[in-house]
């Protein structure tokens, strides 16, 4: 490893240290979360909004999906968020191989995720639980289609999000590979992670308030 | 401070060198253009539809063209003009300048909400080619999930703005936050950043869920999500929920740099330090916060529960605090001081003058019974436009004429400014107090026709219109003829204090020959004698 050469980072012209473009780019990461958080925010909103008003509906709803796939995602998706830690401190301390491995884990773990959804998605179009204009299903409550118009925009969201992260992470993979990150310079792969734990910290509210109801 | 040939306009040559740069006043420059343009279009519907107006007749347009028209000049005043038109072309060039920085944060961010806005407005302009919507600008469900027209292309274009206005906000805070000069403390930074700072925050908190909003009024016209959509199950007011909870701050993203720009006018044609500088920081923060919680005043007669609606009338009372605050404290400023009445002093004046009555008018608004009786009438027609265009547009072309020296290098023919403030107060003032003097007589907005009495006050309104065009024409007129044939300006024209004068106009490209040390307020005008 040691023949592998560490690119040095240049600061961008307008900064005048290292230091000030770090905690930049941190800040910045930190208030587009913000938004990233209001963005999801009125879709909790509408969730709680259409719970309190068909509570039986949302019973029934959540018995057609599987809480063990859910459930699964869920652990895949904090074991995503431990890989992605890893990553970063590997490059805190200069180990450019794992930092690949575990890149290359986190990127795994967002495909297994979407593998998952997948499967899950399609079961659902087979029954026809689908928003408004598709649903065909037969269930006992009147506004089922809700739900799935929820669950579906809640989930199609965030696994675009996912969707984003995985494009990122190779990305990141790309300048890991050139020797970019070190313990000098490791700011894309912290902001990478700030958003990736994002993107985990809004599953694990999807999925108690859309598998685990009643 | 020496004159150096080169500066950011001249420095690199050619279409790429503008459309691939990096540097916050080229980017400025890039979004007043498009402003520009969106004001034009905006303007010309405005035009078309009043001359609908002047009497209940059909004219030039149908029902159903003339409800295209009102929405396209709203749709197009509001997002693609007044939202960024202030934060995005003065405040991108003018922020870093003011901090003595060299660029924002994060100039790649910058040039890449500049792409999305361009994006964006595509949409909308493809939008407004393919069947033109017809909803009103506000879009409101049912009908906008039954409308025949392009709603779809128009949301999306707005959607796609709302990125690029998050991205300035982000972009802003994190400059504001980590790139000021040294020595420039928060309590030394001009007004306009203090501003520019509270804009941001709004824009950051609020425009998300704008985004998700007309998100899922796509979702509810292709795939019947139902949400919004009370035939399946959901609830029409709902989308008037989250649409004005970004709707109404949003029009404190539009007044708030507007207010900042007033700071910088006043000091500097009254050439004396601000009166209540804390006061007037800390009132935009307060109208941002307060700002989150009043979006229910425009639901007064939606079916939003009683209880509801007095605490929103209670706290929609509350923005006239921080408002006046500021109106009192530019007064005070005025006071002894040593006045200089040129075009941006006009158009400071010519705030005051509006903003008061769209402010007041806004706060009969916010009383229940009355906005029964006014709701959806022209009387809220008016008040909007007092505040948006008495408030906004007049602090923006003021601050344009304040600036233009430092952005362009070249001074514009103040005589002719003179007239055209002139046409422009005169104009606007017929176009819409007459609208209040309609709405209280219960003329409903966005009508093809209306009774015969009314004719006399619409085709005034009208008349009016065209005053304001010529107003707007001339002076298009002189501040292009400027940059042509307009006298050199020196680097502080006005004499003013803040840093952006420091410099050299048009400034170099890294904006400062060595990064300025600041070591007192914005408006001391008193350290000029001792310097």
């Amino acid at each position: 490893m040691s023949m592998l050469v560490n690119k040095p980072h240049h600061v961008a012209h307008h900064f005048a240290s290292e230091a000030q473009e770090f905690e930049s780019a941190r800040l910045g990461m930190w208030v587009f979360l913000v938004q990233e958080l209001l963005f999801f925010g009125a879709l909790f909103v509408a969730y709680g909004i259409f719970r309190w008003w068909h509570p039986q509906m949302f019973i029934e709803a959540h018995h057609y999906l599987s809480w063990k796939m859910g459930a699964f995602n869920t652990v895949v998706l904090i074991a995503s968020s431990f890989t992605m830690v890893m990553a970063i401190r590997s490059a805190q301390v200069n180990e450019r191989k794992p930092l690949i491995s575990y890149l290359l884990l986190t990127l795994l773990f967002a495909g297994v995720f979407l593998g998952v959804k997948y499967i899950e998605y399609m079961e659902k179009i087979h029954h026809g639980l689908l928003p408004g204009h598709f649903f065909s299903a037969q269930g006992v409550s009147e506004y089922l289609h809700l739900f799935f118009g929820i669950y579906f925009t809640m989930t199609g969201l965030h696994g675009l999000h996912i969707l984003v992260g995985m494009g990122l992470l190779v990305w990141l993979l790309v300048r890991a590979i050139r020797g970019e990150f070190h313990s000098e310079f490791y700011t894309p792969l912290e902001m990478v992670g700030l958003y990736w734990h994002f993107v985990d910290l809004v599953w694990i509210f999807l999925f108690p308030l859309l598998y685990l109801i009643g | 401070m020496s004159q150096v040939a080169l500066n950011y306009l001249n420095a690199t040559k050619g279409l790429k060198s503008w459309f691939c740069t990096l540097d916050h006043k080229r980017i400025g420059i890039m979004y007043l253009i498009c402003i520009a343009v969106a004001f034009g279009l905006g303007g010309f519907f405005a035009l078309a539809l009043r001359l609908e107006l002047i009497s209940p007749k059909e004219i030039l347009f149908t029902a159903k063209q003339y409800n295209q028209l009102f929405t396209l000049h709203g749709a197009v005043m509001v997002f693609l003009f007044i939202v960024p038109s202030i934060p995005a072309s003065l405040g991108n060039f003018l922020l870093p300048l003011q901090l003595g920085a060299k660029d924002v944060a994060f100039p790649r961010l910058n040039l890449t909400s500049w792409y999305v806005y361009v994006f964006g407005a595509l949409f909308c302009v493809y939008s407004m080619v393919a069947g033109a919507v017809d909803t009103g600008w506000t879009f409101y469900t049912p009908y906008s999930i039954d409308s025949a027209t392009s709603v779809i292309s128009m949301t999306l274009g707005a959607f796609i703005l709302g990125f690029s206005s998050i991205l300035t906000g982000v972009n802003f805070i994190v400059t504001i936050h980590k790139m000021r000069a040294p020595g420039l403390t928060w309590f030394r930074l001009p007004l306009m950043v203090w501003a520019l700072y509270a804009t941001s925050i709004i824009q950051v908190l609020a425009t998300p869920v704008l985004a998700i909003t007309l998100l899922l009024l796509v979702l509810e016209r292709t795939m019947g999500i139902g949400i919004f959509n009370p035939a399946l199950g959901g609830d029409p007011v709902l989308f008037q929920h989250f649409f004005w909870f970004y709707s109404h701050p949003a029009v404190y993203i539009m007044i708030l740099p507007a207010m900042g720009i007033m700071s910088e006018l006043v000091t500097t044609f009254c050439r004396k330090d601000i009166f209540g500088y804390k006061m007037i920081a800390f009132s935009s923060l307060a109208i941002a916060i307060i700002s989150f919680l009043v979006w229910g005043h425009h639901l007064f007669v939606s079916g939003q529960s009683d209880y509801a609606a007095m605490i929103f009338s209670l706290l929609t009372y509350l923005v006239a605090i921080p408002s006046a605050v500021k109106v009192f404290n530019w007064v005070a400023t005025m006071y002894r001081g040593s006045i200089q009445i040129k075009a941006p002093f006009l158009y400071f004046l010519g705030f005051m003058f509006l903003f008061c009555i769209g402010g007041f008018t806004g706060v009969m608004l916010g009383a229940l019974s009355l906005d029964v009786h006014l709701h959806d009438t022209y009387f809220v027609v008016a008040h909007f436009h007092y505040v948006m265009m008495g408030g906004t547009v007049m602090a923006f072309i003021g601050g344009l004429h304040y600036w233009w020296p430092k952005m362009f290098g070249r001074m514009y023919n103040e005589t002719l400014a003179l007239i055209a403030w002139a046409f422009v107060m005169l104009g606007f003032n017929m176009v819409f107090f007459t609208q209040f003097i309609l709405g209280s007589k219960g003329m409903p907005r966005r009508y093809y026709s209306y009774l015969d009495q009314f004719q006399p006050l619409h085709a005034f309104s009208t008349v009016g219109s065209w005053v304001l065009a010529v107003g707007f024409i001339l002076m298009a007129f002189y501040l292009i003829d400027s940059l042509l044939n307009g006298k050199k300006a020196p680097s502080n024209p006005w004499g003013a204090m803040t840093l952006e004068w420091q410099t050299q106009s048009p400034p170099i490209t890294e904006n400062f020959l060595e990064t300025p040390v600041v070591t007192h307020g914005p408006y001391d005008f008193g350290m000029e004698k001792q310097s």
